[in-house]
Parts: C-alpha cells; sequence; structure tokens
C-alpha cells in the first residue's frame, strides 16, 4: 500500500490507515467482543483485511462512484467495508439497522445502491424484501452467516467470502485498486449519510474527504485526542457523530475503537473496556444515573447515609475542582476521601473510570444530570452541531463548561446570527451537497457557504458561549402575541427522569398544552416500591397516582417558565398523559428519537381538540406498528388534567415569599 | 428385527430428513394398575421435528421419560442408531447423544447462566476430579475447549447479556432459553423439549420456535418434542403423534393429523363410552 499524497498529509481515509500502519502497525485499531473475549486486530491486521475486502469488491464488479449501503450493528468488519468501499472509489451509505424495510427504500432508491452489505440475516430479508422495488440493487452482501445457508447464493455473499476472493484475485485487482486509490483526494466523497429527517424525506449528505479530515483534525487537536484513546462505538453507524468519532478521529489520531458484543451487552462491555473518550445522548446518562439511585435505595443504612454525604460534598466542590478553580484545602482533602470511597468505585461501577472527555449532544441535557456527572470528576461537556457540518459547529472547552449553553464555536467554524434569530455557520466541515438536490442545497447553503442551521439561538454577552432556544420553525407565536418555544418548555419537563418525552402545542392559541410520555423504567419502579400493581404500559399511564405526580412537574415547570418574563406565556394549562410511547416504529419519531411534531400533531388531532375544547377525558383509538413491521390498533380513554399556572403578578409574590 | 427403513429425502426449506434415528416399538408403561402408555409405536427420523401432542393426561411426558431412559416400559422395545437399547439409566442414554429440558425447569437458580451451561458439558469431561481440582495438565485445556463450546451456544441463542447473572433472578422466558443451552451445549444428535413454549407469551414463543427450527437448520439435530400449543406444533413439526388416555390415535404430517377425525375429537372433546 501506498500514501497518495506526497506532500506529507494523507488527504482520504485510505491514506491515513496507511499512514497508521507504518506509525502504529501493531498497535491495535479495533476490538470486538466475541464468544466472551475481547478479539482485537492491529492497525496492520485490520489494513489487510480492508485490502482484501476492496480486491473482492473490485472482482464483483464494483465502479467508481457507485453508492454501496451499510446496514447493521457497530462491527469491525463492517467499518472497515466503509474503508473498502473507498478504497475501490465507490462511497459507502451507512444506513440506520432499525429503520423498517419500507423506510429503506426511499433512501436505497435516492442513493442508486448497486451493492448492500449487511450485518446478518434480519438486514439481508429487508434489503431483499426491497430488491423488486428498488432494481438497482445488485449483489448483497453479509457478515453474519446465521440463518443464509438456505438462501439462493447468485447474488447474495458471506462478506468472508468475498475477502477470500479478493485474496485470490490479489494479482488481477492490485494495479486497479492502486490505481483507484490514488485518484481519491480532499475533493473526492468520503461518505454519504442521510439526515434522520426531522421535517421530510432523508436527504443523503455528501461529506467529502476534506470535510471529515478537517473535522476530525480539528476536533481532535481542540480535545487533545491521541492515538492511547479508547471509544466505545455502539450509537448507530449511520449516525454522522459515530462516523466522525468512530472512523474521522479514530483515524486521524490512530485511537482504538471497541465494538460491543451485542446491544444488549453495551453497559457491561463500556465497564470492560473503560473507553478514555466517550459520546452518548443523554437519555443514556439518565438511564444510568436512575440505576444508580435505584441500587443505592437497596444498599444499607450507613451506605446511603454514606453516599449521599459524599455525593452532597462533590455537588458542592466537584465541578470546581474539575475546572480548575479555586478551591479550600479541607474541601479538598474531603473530596479525595469521598474519590477513595465513594466517586471512584461509582465511576468504575459505571465504566467511565477512564473517561478524560466525554461529550452529550443530541438534545438539550437536565442540569442535575450533567452537574452530577461532572461533581464525580468525569469531563462530561457538551456540544452542538449537524450532519451538514460534520458535526461540530460549537463546542465547550476544558473549564468553561455549563449545563445550558453549548459552548464557543469550534476550531475553524464561524458563526452568525441572523435578525430573526436563526443561527448560520461556515466550515471546513461544512458538505458537498446534498445528493440529486440541488434545490435544498441551494436553500440550504448560500454562495459564500454560509449554512442555516434551522436553530434559533444566541450568544451570551459574558463568555461568547452560544445558547439554543429553538428550532427556528417551531417558535411561533401565540395568539395574544407572546413568543411560543415549545423545545423550552418540553426540555424543563423532561428533565423529571420520570418523563420521557414532553409535546407541547400552543402556536396561534390562546394557551399552551401538552402531551407526556412517562419513563416506563423510572414510573415502573416507582409503581413497585409503593405497590401499584399495572398490567401495562397503558395501564401505568392511566393511573391516577401517576397523573398526580405530573401535574405536580406540570406545575413545577410552569413555575419555572414563568420567571423568564418573554416565555410566561408558554405555561401548560392543560396536558395528558399518552398512552403509548411515541416511537420512530410509527413515524412519530425521527431515528434519532427526535419528534415529528407535524405528524403527531395530525395523528391525534382528536386529542389535541379535547385539550383545548374543556373536556375532562377522551377516547382515542390508535394504530401501531409492531417491530416486525404488523400493524395493530390500541384504544385508550385518556383523563385530561388542568395543571396550575402562575400569572406574572402571582410570580412576584412567589418570588417576594 | 429391525428398524424401519426410509429414503432420505429434501424437505422444501432444504433440510435432509434421514432414516430412523430411534424407534419405539409397542411400548406399554404402567404404574401400578394404571396404563400411562399403551401399545405405542412410532419412530423418529434423523434431522426431522417430531412433535408429540395430546390433551392433558395423554401420557405425552411419560412417553419422553421413557426416551431418556428414566422410566423403563414393562413392554416393548427401545430402538436408537440400529439397535436394541436395554434398560439404561439416564446419565447412559445421556451419554449416548440424547439431551433434554424439562417442563418445570431444572437448573441450578444459585449459578451463572454461564456455569449452569458448562454443566451441560459434563458428558464431555475426560478428566478426573483431582486434575480438574489442581487445574492441571489436560484439565485446563478440556475447560478451555468446553468454555469455547459454551459461549458458541450463548452466541448462538443471544444470552450475552444475561452471561454471569444468576439463573434465579432471570424471567421465565429466558430461563427455558438457558435450558436449551445446557442441553445444546452437550451436542446432542436427539434433543427432547418438554412443553418449550409453556407459559410463554407471543413473542417469546416466536422467538423460541425460531431457535429450534435455527438449531435444527445449523446443528441438523433431531428434535422431539412436546407441546399443547397446536399452532406451534403444526408450524414447526414435520411429523405429528397424537396421544390420549397413553394411546396412539394419530401419526403423520400436521396436515395428516389436522384433518384425522379422531383427534378432532380428542380435541374438542366427545363422549367417551
Amino acid at each position: 500500500m501506498k500514501m497518495t499524497a506526497v506532500s506529507g498529509q494523507p488527504e482520504s481515509v485510505p491514506a491515513l490507515l496507511a499512514r497508521n500502519v507504518a506509525q502504529f502497525g501493531s498497535k491495535p485499531a479495533y476490538r470486538e467482543k466475541e464468544f466472551g473475549i475481547w478479539q482485537s486486530w492491529t492497525w496492520r491486521e485490520t489494513a489487510e483485511e480492508i485490502e482484501a475486502m476492496a480486491l473482492g469488491l473490485l472482482a464483483l464488479g464494483i465502479e467508481r462512484g457507485d453508492h454501496v449501503a451499510i446496514i447493521g450493528r457497530n462491527r469491525p468488519a463492517l467499518y472497515w467495508s466503509m474503508i473498502a468501499v473507498q478504497r475501490a472509489g465507490a462511497v459507502p451509505v451507512p444506513l440506520y439497522q432499525d429503520a423498517v424495510a419500507e423506510e429503506m427504500v426511499h433512501v436505497l432508491d435516492n442513493a442508486g445502491v448497486r451493492f448492500a452489505i449487511c450485518g446478518d440475516q434480519e438486514q439481508v430479508d429487508k434489503v431483499l424484501e426491497v430488491q423488486e422495488s428498488v432494481n438497482k440493487i445488485e449483489h448483497v452482501i453479509y457478515q453474519d452467516p446465521r440463518g443464509l445457508r438456505k438462501y439462493d447464493h447468485t447474488t447474495l455473499h458471506a462478506l468472508a467470502d468475498i475477502q477470500a476472493e479478493g485474496r485470490a484475485a490479489h494479482e488481477r485487482f492490485e494495479k486497479e485498486l492502486a490505481a483507484r486509490e490514488a485518484e481519491l483526494n480532499y475533493d473526492s466523497t468520503c461518505v454519504m449519510l442521510y439526515t434522520s429527517g426531522t421535517t421530510g424525506k432523508p436527504k443523503g449528505v455528501v461529506l467529502s474527504n476534506r470535510n471529515i479530515i478537517e473535522t476530525a483534525k480539528n476536533s481532535a487537536e481542540f480535545d487533545h485526542l491521541r492515538s492511547s484513546d479508547d471509544v466505545l462505538a455502539y450509537l448507530p453507524m449511520a449516525w454522522v457523530g459515530d462516523f466522525i468519532f468512530s472512523i474521522g478521529q479514530a483515524y486521524w489520531t490512530g485511537l482504538c475503537v471497541n465494538c460491543p458484543e451485542s446491544a444488549a451487552t453495551v453497559s457491561a462491555d463500556l465497564r470492560e473496556i473503560g473507553p478514555t473518550y466517550f459520546f452518548a445522548p443523554p437519555p443514556v446518562f439518565e438511564r444510568h444515573l436512575t440505576e444508580v439511585m435505584i441500587r443505592m435505595e437497596d444498599a444499607g443504612r450507613f451506605k446511603q447515609w454514606l453516599f449521599h454525604h459524599f455525593m452532597a460534598h462533590a455537588k458542592r466542590v466537584g465541578p470546581a475542582i474539575l475546572d480548575g478553580k479555586e478551591v479550600g484545602f479541607a474541601d479538598r482533602l474531603k473530596y479525595k476521601l469521598g474519590e477513595l470511597c465513594i466517586y471512584g468505585p461509582l465511576k468504575n461501577t459505571l465504566g467511565l473510570s477512564r473517561v478524560r472527555i466525554g461529550y452529550t449532544a443530541g438534545e438539550a441535557i437536565g442540569p442535575e444530570l450533567f452537574d452530577f456527572y461532572r461533581s464525580l470528576g468525569i469531563n462530561l461537556k457538551q456540544l452542538y452541531g449537524q450532519t451538514e457540518a460534520s458535526v461540530f459547529i460549537t463546542m465547550q472547552p476544558n473549564g468553561q463548561v455549563r449545563a445550558d449553553t453549548v459552548g464557543v464555536p469550534a476550531p475553524g467554524v464561524e458563526i452568525r446570527i441572523d435578525d430573526s434569530g436563526e443561527i448560520f455557520y461556515r466550515s471546513p466541515g461544512v458538505f458537498v451537497e446534498y445528493y440529486n438536490n440541488p434545490d435544498s442545497t441551494a436553500s440550504t447553503k448560500d454562495a459564500e457557504g454560509w449554512v442555516a442551521t434551522g436553530d434559533a439561538g444566541f450568544f451570551e454577552e459574558e463568555g461568547g458561549h452560544l445558547r439554543i432556544i429553538d428550532r427556528v420553525k417551531d417558535v411561533g407565536k401565540m395568539a395574544d402575541g407572546g413568543m411560543f418555544a415549545p423545545k423550552f418548555v418540553e426540555n424543563k419537563l423532561k428533565f423529571y427522569p420520570d418523563v420521557l418525552e414532553a409535546v407541547v402545542f400552543g402556536a396561534g392559541r390562546e394557551m399552551c398544552t401538552a402531551f407526556i410520555n412517562i419513563d416506563l423504567h423510572a414510573v415502573g419502579n416507582w409503581a413497585e416500591r409503593n405497590n401499584i400493581a399495572y398490567a401495562s404500559y397503558q395501564e401505568l399511564a392511566g393511573h391516577p397516582q401517576v397523573l398526580d405526580t405530573i401535574q405536580g412537574y406540570v406545575e413545577a415547570v410552569n413555575k419555572s417558565v414563568a420567571e423568564d418574563s418573554m416565555l410566561s406565556g408558554c405555561q401548560v394549562h392543560r396536558f395528558l398523559v399518552l398512552h403509548k410511547e411515541l416511537d420512530a416504529d410509527d413515524g412519530e419519531m425521527t431515528r434519532t428519537r427526535k419528534v415529528r411534531r407535524r405528524i403527531v400533531e395530525e395523528k391525534y388531532e382528536d386529542l389535541i381538540t379535547a385539550l383545548y375544547s374543556g373536556k375532562s377525558e377522551q377516547y382515542t383509538e390508535t394504530e401501531v406498528t409492531y417491530e416486525d413491521g404488523r400493524k395493530g390498533k390500541i384504544t385508550a380513554t385518556l383523563q385530561i388534567r388542568d395543571a396550575a399556572v402562575v400569572d406574572h403578578v402571582g410570580q412576584a409574590q412567589v418570588a417576594a415569599e | 428385527m429391525t428398524m424401519m427403513q426410509y429414503e432420505p429425502y429434501e424437505t422444501p426449506d432444504g433440510r435432509t430428513i434421514g432414516n430412523t434415528l430411534m424407534e419405539m416399538k409397542n411400548i406399554t408403561l404402567r404404574f401400578g394398575g394404571v396404563v400411562a402408555i399403551q401399545d405405542i409405536s412410532f419412530d423418529i427420523r434423523e434431522g426431522e421435528i417430531r412433535a408429540i401432542i395430546g390433551p392433558n393426561g395423554a401420557g405425552k411426558s411419560s412417553m419422553l421419560n421413557v426416551i431418556s431412559g428414566f422410566y423403563n416400559p414393562q413392554e416393548g422395545d427401545v430402538w436408537f442408531r440400529g439397535t436394541k437399547r436395554p434398560p439404561m439409566r439416564p446419565y447412559l442414554v445421556a451419554r449416548q447423544g440424547i439431551a433434554r429440558t424439562f417442563q418445570n425447569i431444572a437448573l441450578f437458580d444459585g449459578m451463572s447462566v454461564l456455569d449452569n451451561i458448562m454443566t451441560g458439558r459434563l458428558n464431555h469431561m475426560k478428566t478426573g476430579f483431582l486434575g480438574q481440582a489442581i487445574w492441571w495438565g489436560k484439565a485446563e485445556k478440556e475447560e478451555t475447549l468446553n468454555r469455547e463450546k459454551a459461549e458458541e451456544i450463548i452466541d448462538f441463542l443471544e444470552i450475552q447479556s444475561i452471561r454471569k447473572t444468576p439463573v434465579g433472578r432471570l424471567p421465565y422466558g429466558l430461563k427455558k432459553r438457558v435450558e436449551l443451552a445446557r442441553a445444546l451445549v452437550a451436542e446432542p444428535e436427539l434433543l427432547l423439549l418438554d412443553e418449550p413454549m409453556a407459559g410463554m407469551n407471543v413473542e417469546e414463543k416466536e422467538d423460541m420456535s425460531r431457535f429450534i427450527l435455527d438449531v435444527n437448520d445449523e446443528y441438523g439435530t433431531t428434535i422431539a418434542l412436546i407441546e399443547h400449543d397446536m399452532g406451534v406444533v403444526m408450524d414447526l413439526s414435520d411429523r405429528v403423534v397424537v396421544m390420549d388416555y397413553g394411546k396412539k390415535i394419530g401419526d403423520g404430517t400436521p396436515d395428516e393429523v389436522r384433518n384425522n377425525q379422531e383427534v378432532i375429537d380428542a380435541y374438542l372433546g366427545v363422549a367417551h363410552d
């Protein structure tokens, strides 16, 4: 293998691979737990595997510019296949593995996919199912042969066979492979990733080698990532973040990518690997915290006292110590003792002992949750980004971390905010185009390279940190002309562990109302402790005591919303607890778990009408989609409750008391 | 006397059903004056999924216990792999390559899933107690091999996440799966499943059906199963034996059995004179 760019800096991911083989040849590049043991591959072995795949793909007839779909859970072989595809001059297109077949049709069709590389039988079945409607798919390749032995193998291949053929055809295709690899440069396409489609059909975001490598380089330098770092790859491969962490930054710095044994073993694998660089969306951190708290309640009196005593101390001085601020000697000493008794073992249980840099993004994180982790001495930070930016728009520098802002512009990123409050950015990571969609490209990215985020926000005067308010299109006006920012209220509601999801309505209306989804894990546990019997999610969600609790939360949120003079009109007057969880399979959320507001509004129109009509209950029928794609119907009669609101005058009194 | 001879054939889904693996000839089992099984004959072919069905108290579990050597019938012979089997203790039957699961889960509650599964390798352990205790020579190699096999089955049945969990803490459906794992790790030629789906919800039943088919497909294991759920039986099995009051009232493919008047009567109930 040769370096493509003679001038020093590698200009493609395959070139970075070649550099890593030369620099870190015998250092582990990938690990995966299989058969109960962590298997590992060095950079040299990785390069050999990738080469065999690339040659095998050439033998199968892959052409320059072909789009190759990659569908499956995070496994080294699938990561390798992405690099192999690039080496063959084609473009990898990772897809969400939990998408149902019909959702895949649009993406496979839009990208004109000729080859699909699947993780297992489940994914193969889906691709074969849509193959009739997407007739461009010629070959399907799978990694795990289980259950596939009896399938017609005319155009179906095992990845291992492709590699064997590649090794056998070494002589024939070596030159062709080298030629194609030599053509890769900073402007050639590195990957195509589909947006989650909050508003419409997913769009293919074309990212070049420049986008990926420059972004990876800048962000890796920002956080001082190095080749001795370990990252756990467990978030969807189709998500831009995973591509940047597990490929961009991993290849730039030479860090090791660790793949869990299965989706169900992630927390155990996390503990075993102890990553130094960790990324998780807020719900993951929240689940961990809930688990800790539940287990603490089962602990003995003395242990509970110890835990609460030291946690209170950590809350007081932990974040300050982490930020390197001045803290008294006695407090430091006590913190050290706490580290010995509580924080250290706790971090170890969570698998976060070795974390140097942790990130959370995707949605707002509750201040208490955020502070909990930081007070333990875990350097958890926030970033703000999107697929179109190759992730990074703003990041929080060490020592300047806060729960309510998303940090300062990432290195190389310029930000401007227009009169309507919308955030625009320009950076080396800005995407090339939406695939086959010049109209959307033009409406998102202007001639000078400024990209509209669709988010409204502002810079804080002190410190220059960016604060996000909401999606621009969701920020509306109430009937009385007051500002309506649903996300602001929803986030406050979601900070309660019992509330999984909240959707607030009120644009153009005289008052705000809300749908609430309870968190089955948290509420179920509470029910167990209080001897409350329930047979289903629906029953628990409609339980009067649950409704009382939720009402308490809504009223507390109303108080806190009322404190903000601009948004005090957004208090929730009436609410109901939904009888089912909002689900991506039903189209109510995106695969990245963001609520699709319009769809929810249409689907539950009857409930919204009831919220505004003053009724105290409403009967409803809802169609649901099961995991295997079958449809069913659930019916329920939902209670609608009124929540106390605080008016402006009253609020002044509350504050005075 | 020999066993029934069949020509191997291939099923529509591509599995090969071979010659007779086991044959029960005129089995009668009595407990004192109670006749549990009365003059029943049937055979099990290599690679097939053979179901034994019937209403409560029909003698299905007794039949399975005869196969596994737990009961010795008063009359009749059990033929296995071409030879007549003398009355035999269950552990000797197990050594012949027959493994089973139980209707009422019989796992070691306090032990982890992995340890439970490892007990299934007992028949493959050649080293002695002392060698294993001091962890010396062959014992170490043997355990590595056994662990590899156990991990292969853990992967196959997708129970990686509970590998270290004590069995007592698991929900019912998973316990059933662990039991299947313990039976499978013995690498049996014939797998006996006693009501593998009893007490499961629809989703768990579907999972278990999938695993049973996969076991048969991937490892070529012959499976004899007892089941109450008619829908499941008809979907899974190649041939079905129907028992009622200790007698065989039907034997054939699911379709044949479904249209058998006696079977319909037994399930829907008619007055017995």
